[in-house]
């Protein structure tokens, strides 16, 4: 096997415990591995960003929560890695470059996460749905990263929304942002609960806006789980 | 007319990759392709170049060689060459016009090389020949198309950049980023080779394989640049390769010396996402503050930060100051470059992917933490090279802020101040 990212050759030590333990498929090498950091320790209860003591909620998760038209939209948000350099060159090969395959290496954080971060009943009622992606970005780019990731985590994907607006926006200021016009429409409603996924969780407003939307067509309530926090 | 050929060749024992030569079986994957609802094989060796699927296809010339008509006056460029430029112009249409051969055109930072290459691109395609101009960046292609629309108004000229895969490459007159070389084989009579030293060109080697196998196996290469590599030096002392050099820049003002300033909290100013001390006295005090900023760092998540940090800062100490900062992965650094020459951006926080090519007509330039490696002495010498482009403000002032001189600092201070002794003797 060689790493999925710097292609040098992994030696798969074997002992006797490995032995009796099922194969563990591993993508990384050990320091490619750990150039990762998984989001863990004490969490944001809302937007699943690191915080400094248990059950706390972030600055930025209260002040969405102040907001009368997006309090408890999004009921819990929870990302897999922190959006460190690594995490950031290895998004931008597999998103822009378009190296597909590198999905592969988010499978087992993802599925761990996922497992985690919530209940067994959210995790066979939910429908899990892609943030989707304007019809020119999925031109160029090829392919729909939330539906990567969604595959990866090994179950269908529910097409319920289209973007009608294009996904740039970093010019923009938070403010500017959050009172954006909604980027989405939906195509069909649902009565489950949703989990949406999504690349990166950066301010929230993208899985605000398509969490309303479901919501205000009767789902009932709204997660997601994204790969990166930044 | 080109022929459109599968970019990864498929056979009994497994792929090829047509554009890198790739045959590693791990090295392909499959991809679902949106597009065309089918699954391809793409290869991941060469995914930096911009992915090629089975639905975007290589061009390879394979029959009879295009033919574009003979015919008149192609240039429509009526300026005027300096001395030195002319003379370099003289010799790179000589090159152009024999055919076959190759040139090594040694031109300080603002010399005004793509002037100097008219003259021999209008006679090329005068006679019917096709002509590919490649650089290594792709704000260098954006900022080129319009001035080489302009100077070739008749020609069919094709950009080709990543982002731009859906445009044809099918023009008279290609102008393209390195890596979208790759696409081509034995298709070019001319072949310029923009910033031969540079960043990617350099450092991979399937780069020098593909701008060969892209130009036809008798043409004209001219090669690019104001900092050239060990390598090229070395060729050019061994007479291995010929060479025009031009040390003085086309307005004929010396090139601006950095001014090296230590400033010993720069690891703890850094780590606060802040500009050292000594930059803000600097700020100040500085002879003209009406001229933009380019601010240079060594690290992407610097940037995004530093402009969170002294965005406010400097809007307090400077009035209406809009800043911005850009990466190479920025999805709005087209828009952003745009707006920084546009003047609508007053500072501008980039990496090291500014600092090539890309000509803004007013403006100083800082690097911070100098002494970083990114900041060899090609790059420390192009970005020096960003100051005083415009003959009306030919100055410029240009800084590095270090905490302890480094060998690539010091080497391009004395690389500056040789030019311009080599330019006075002109
Ligand atoms: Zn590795
Ligand atoms: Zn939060
Ligand atoms: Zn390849
Ligand atoms: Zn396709």
């Amino acid at each position: 096997m060689h790493c999925l990212w710097c292609d040098k050759e992994m030696v798969t030590e074997v002992h006797w415990g490995s032995l009796l333990l099922p194969d563990r498929v591993t993508y990384l090498c050990r320091e490619c591995e750990a150039a990762l950091e998984k989001l863990d320790g004490y969490l944001c209860n809302k937007c699943g960003r690191q915080v400094g003591r248990g059950g706390e909620t972030c600055r930025d998760c209260r002040r969405w929560e102040q907001l009368s038209q997006w309090q408890g939209v999004l009921t819990q948000n929870r990302s897999v890695y922190v959006y460190n350099e690594r995490m950031r060159v290895m998004l931008a090969k597999w998103k822009y470059r378009g190296d597909y395959k590198l999905r592969e290496v988010f499978g087992i954080g993802l599925q761990d996460t996922f497992r985690k971060a919530f209940s067994k009943h959210l995790r066979k009622q939910a429908v899990l749905v892609p943030i989707p992606l304007s019809e020119e970005r999925l031109y160029e780019r090829g392919f729909n990263q939330s539906e990567a990731i969604i595959d990866v985590l090994g179950k269908p994907a529910e097409q319920l929304l289209t973007r009608t607006h294009g996904e740039k926006q970093s010019k923009k200021t938070r403010r500017q942002r959050i009172h954006t016009e909604n980027p989405f429409t939906l195509i069909k409603p649902t009565d489950k609960p949703v989990i949406l996924i999504d690349d990166i969780y950066t301010t929230g407003t993208t899985l605000r806006h398509a969490a309303r939307t479901l919501k205000s067509h009767g789902c009932p309530e709204v997660y997601s789980l994204t790969l990166a926090r930044s | 007319m080109f022929r459109a050929v599968e970019a990864i060749e498929s056979y009994w024992w497994g792929w090829r990759c047509r554009r890198c030569g790739n045959k590693l079986r791990r090295k392909f994957a499959d991809i679902p392709c949106a597009r065309c609802n089918q699954t391809h094989v793409y290869c991941r060796n060469c995914v930096e170049m911009g992915r090629v699927l089975e639905c975007q296809p290589l061009y390879v010339w394979t029959g009879p060689h295009p033919t574009w008509p003979v015919r008149g006056k192609a240039c429509g460029w009526d300026g005027e060459l300096t001395a030195a430029q002319q003379q370099a112009s003289n010799r790179i249409r000589e090159v152009m016009e024999a055919g076959v051969g190759e040139l090594l055109t040694w031109a300080v930072c603002g010399a005004g090389k793509t002037e100097m290459l008219f003259a021999g691109i209008g006679r090329s395609l005068e006679a019917g020949k096709r002509v590919c101009l490649a650089t290594p960046r792709a704000d260098v292609v954006r900022e080129l198309l319009p001035r080489f629309r302009h100077a070739f108004p008749d020609t069919s000229i094709s950009g080709l950049y990543g982002g731009s895969e859906k445009k044809a490459a099918d023009g008279q007159l290609v102008l393209a980023t390195t890596h979208q070389l790759l696409r081509f084989a034995r298709a070019f009579d001319v072949m310029v080779i923009d910033e031969i030293d540079a960043f990617p060109y350099h450092e991979d080697p399937s780069l020098p394989f593909a701008a060969s196998r892209a130009a036809k196996s008798a043409s004209a290469r001219i090669y690019l640049t104001a900092t050239p590599r060990k390598k090229q030096r070395r060729r050019l002392e061994h007479g291995q390769l010929d060479s025009v050099f031009v040390p003085i820049r086309f307005h004929g003002r010396p090139l601006p010396v950095p001014r090296l300033i230590l400033s010993s909290h720069m690891k703890k100013s850094l780590q606060n996402n802040m500009p050292p001390v000594a930059f803000f006295n600097w700020l100040k005090r500085r002879h003209h503050p009406e001229r933009q900023l380019l601010l240079f760092v060594p690290y992407v998540e610097l940037a995004g930060n530093m402009e969170k940090a002294i965005g406010p800062l400097l809007r307090d100490k400077l009035g209406d100051t809009v800043i911005a900062s850009v990466h190479a992965a920025d999805e709005e650094r087209e828009a952003k470059v745009q707006q920084f020459r546009n003047q609508e951006l007053q500072v501008l926080i980039t990496t090291t992917i500014l600092e090539r090519g890309v000509t803004f007509p007013s403006v100083d330039v800082v690097v911070l933490d100098a002494g970083h490696a990114v900041f060899d002495e090609a790059a420390l010498v192009q970005i020096a090279g960003r100051a005083g482009r415009s003959p009306d403000d030919p100055e410029g002032e240009v800084l590095f802020f270090h905490a302890g001189k480094t060998k690539a600092m010091v080497a391009a201070v004395r690389s500056i101040n040789a030019m311009n002794n080599r330019a006075v003797k002109i």
